[in-house]
């Protein structure tokens, strides 16, 4: 498993992503794309699809990016590493290539749980060989959070804002990661910005595998969520804490949750130090909402750990 | 090598002896026998391509890209809603200067869904950037796919190329079809030099970049350059292909009996081979009437259209696809063209054929018929074969 020292002396040997991009301050995307990198010792190649990651980091003639990178739209950033993964493998027929390459997508949560499900699921189905982290932020951010389907249950977005009649995202977030898992590819995972080495250790677990790979990491976007600048590793760890974003994984099937707090923190103390859930904690109607949170959470939390019993690694 | 086949098979046929590294194609009527042939192909392992069975067209075009950025060859084949699909991506392969080839079995756009024939699906790619070719019979469709390849991979073009085949009159119609020898296509078309792939992991390139006001303009202008340079790639490409295939193209579009002609037509696809038999007819009857058939239509040949349409005393242009609004998308390409002229022909617009609606060669007798009755240019639409 990859430690801090060996991702720091990848780092040193060759940057992939380098500093100089316009994402904002706080922002954790780039310490997610750096540990996805740096744990890969093989060359890569990256596809992204529209969002904060492609506008920040690719403004021409500028580029971050010191690994071959390619932008097409929002929608379709798996099909398009499909296409990749598909003349590298013709060209390996051929006899062109000779290296090992490795094919990794970083996409947004907007460009992976709506816009861009279709092209996932069907890149999954087909079997390309490649890695998927989507970098979810639980809302779009580039174009000014709005609302998506992984956007929590009462968050304020700028498409579902806290009204008189209506206060914040009426649904609940969709279960991404269990829709991925669903397609029996070989390996998916949670992680978050706040466990890197945790997220390392899935990267390299995951480049095991022959196939499709998923990682769904949160990643803090402190615009968005309305936290302090020098607050995503706490945000994100309280996240893991709260049993809001367990981290785990399913590998050929098996379920594993890679950590499990001991004590059971109310959601709550999550909710309350973000700006989004502000109107919670002012408005008479808070509480009742922050149960219903809080049950679905345990709901969740509670078929995860039926799962791991059920088709855990031990059964 | 003649045989009889429909336009898919030839079609198809021209694929795998281009032998592309990278198909991702998506089933739709009336494409669909090209995937099918061409996943016969992969699947008996006469050809080493890699398919992707992508779950829409939106994905075809969005992998072609992916496939072509990485550095290989890609071809795909759609029609009608599926072309629609893409078309979103169909503008980011012209703008990232990427060679695909596409087999554009025309159909008719919804609503009211209808499979059958008409251009509404190639007039929703004219502004896409593409190069769109148009063939009349099975043959063309065979011939232009091998030579859009070279079109398309050309350091000077480097833009995706749409060959335009009909939909059920073309592909599903069993006709002669000379096809060259396997060396001898690949030979024509030769191999496949990619441009900054993305598997030359020495030496990264950013695909795709965002672009902002202060340099947007200029990368559009030179995508501009690359269409203003496939004319003369576009000739020296059909000279090669004459010569190898005994066949001749010369020029942009085929000019036939129009040399002396004071009537003509001007239409696309398979309608010209009905035309044909109408101006031969009329001929017949001593009446100088000529056709015009544009093989290449995006980039419009301006210049040459004009010269070829020049002496004529009265044209009609025909377009099978409404431009809702305003007239007829071709027509208003060859009014634009003779502009310049100080003497210019008289010119009427036909809207004919939606939906699959026949076209018969009476339907052309009469049309060519009424130009001599026409005093000066109609700016409203006519309609051949309508109920009103």
């Amino acid at each position: 498993m990859p430690s801090i020292k060996v991702l720091a002396e990848r780092e040193e040997k060759g940057v992939r992503f380098t500093g100089g991009h316009t994402l904002c301050a706080g922002c954790a995307e780039p310490m997610v794309v750096r540990t996805v990198l740096n744990a890969i010792a093989d060359p890569v190649v990256v596809a992204s699809p529209t969002g904060c990651l492609e506008v920040a980091t690719s403004r021409f003639p500028g580029t971050a990016w010191n690994v071959p990178w390619i932008h097409v739209a929002f929608e379709n950033a798996a099909a398009v590493i499909s296409g990749v993964e598909a003349a590298y493998k013709a060209l390996r027929k051929k006899g062109l290539m000779d290296r090992r390459v490795r094919f990794v997508v970083f996409a947004g949560d907007g460009g992976t749980y709506d816009i861009g499900l279709q092209a996932l699921s069907g890149a999954l189905e087909r079997g390309h060989d490649f890695l998927y982290v989507c970098l979810n932020n639980e809302a779009y951010m580039n174009t000014g959070v709005q609302r998506s389907s992984a956007t929590p249950k009462c968050a304020a977005a700028t498409t579902a804002p806290v009204g008189e009649a209506i206060p914040g995202k009426p649904q609940e977030r969709k279960d991404l990661t269990e829709i991925v898992a669903a397609h029996g590819i070989p390996y998916v995972a949670q992680a978050a910005v706040s466990h890197l080495i945790d997220l390392a250790n899935k990267v390299e677990r995951a480049m095991n595998y022959e196939g499709p790979k998923f990682i769904n990491v949160l990643t803090t976007c402190p615009l968005g969520w309305r936290t302090p600048r020098d607050s995503a590793i706490q945000q994100a760890k309280l996240a893991v804490e709260t049993r809001y974003w367990p981290l785990y994984e399913v590998i050929e099937g098996r379920y594993k949750i890679n950590y499990k707090p001991k004590e059971r923190v109310p959601i709550e103390e999550w909710l309350k130090t973000q700006g989004r859930f502000r109107h919670l904690f002012r408005d008479p109607r808070g509480q009742e909402l922050i149960a219903q949170i809080q049950a679905e959470v345990d709901r969740r939390w509670e078929a995860l750990l039926q799962k791991e019993k059920c088709f855990g690694a031990g059964t | 090598m003649r045989k009889a086949i429909t336009g898919h098979k030839a079609v198809a046929e021209a694929m795998r002896q281009i032998e592309p590294d990278v198909v991702a194609v998506y089933p739709i009527t009336p494409q669909s026998e090209i995937a099918e042939y061409y996943a016969d192909y992969v699947h008996n392992g006469l050809v080493r391509t890699e398919l992707i069975p992508v779950e829409s067209e939106h994905s075809a075009l969005s992998a072609c890209i992916g496939a072509a950025a990485a550095g290989g060859r890609v071809m795909t084949a759609t029609s009608s809603q599926g072309l629609a699909l893409m078309v979103e991506v169909l503008y980011i392969a012209a703008g990232l200067r990427l060679p695909i080839v596409m087999a554009l079995a025309n159909r008719s756009l919804s609503a009211p869904i209808n499979i059958h024939c008409d251009h509404s699906d190639a007039y929703l790619a004219r502004d896409s950037g593409a190069v769109e070719i148009f063939t009349e019979n099975a043959q063309e469709a065979y011939d232009y796919t091998l030579m859009a390849q070279k079109i398309a991979e050309d350091m000077r073009v480097r833009l995706p190329v749409i060959v335009n085949l009909d939909g059920f009159t073309l592909t599903h119609t069993v006709q002669p079809v000379d096809l060259l020898e396997d060396e001898v296509a690949k030979k024509f078309v030769g191999e496949f030099k990619p441009i900054y792939p993305l598997l030359d992991v020495d030496h990264p390139v950013t695909w795709g970049p965002f672009a902002m006001p202060d340099y947007y303009f200029e990368l559009k202008r030179a995508q501009q350059a690359g269409m203003e340079a496939v004319p003369e790639v576009f000739l020296a490409v059909q000279e090669e292909f004459s010569k190898i295939s005994g066949r001749s193209y010369q020029g942009f579009f085929e000019a036939y009996k129009l040399a002396d002609a004071e009537y003509a037509l001007v239409v696309l696809g398979s309608t010209a081979g009905t035309a044909k038999v109408a101006v031969d007819e009329l001929r017949a009857r001593g009446l100088k009437v000529g056709l015009l058939k544009p093989w290449l239509w995006r980039p419009f040949p301006a210049k040459e259209v004009a010269e070829a349409l020049a002496h004529v005393k009265a044209v009609a242009v025909l377009d099978r696809a409404f431009s809702f609004g305003t007239m007829g998308a071709l027509f208003e390409d060859v009014a634009a063209a003779l502009y310049p002229l100080v003497k210019r022909p008289i010119l009427t617009n036909y809207i004919y054929g939606l939906g699959g609606r026949d076209t018969t060669v009476y339907d052309l007798v009469r049309v060519l018929e009424e130009l001599p009755k026409l005093e000066k240019t109609e700016w409203a639409l006519r309609y051949i074969g309508l109920r009103e």
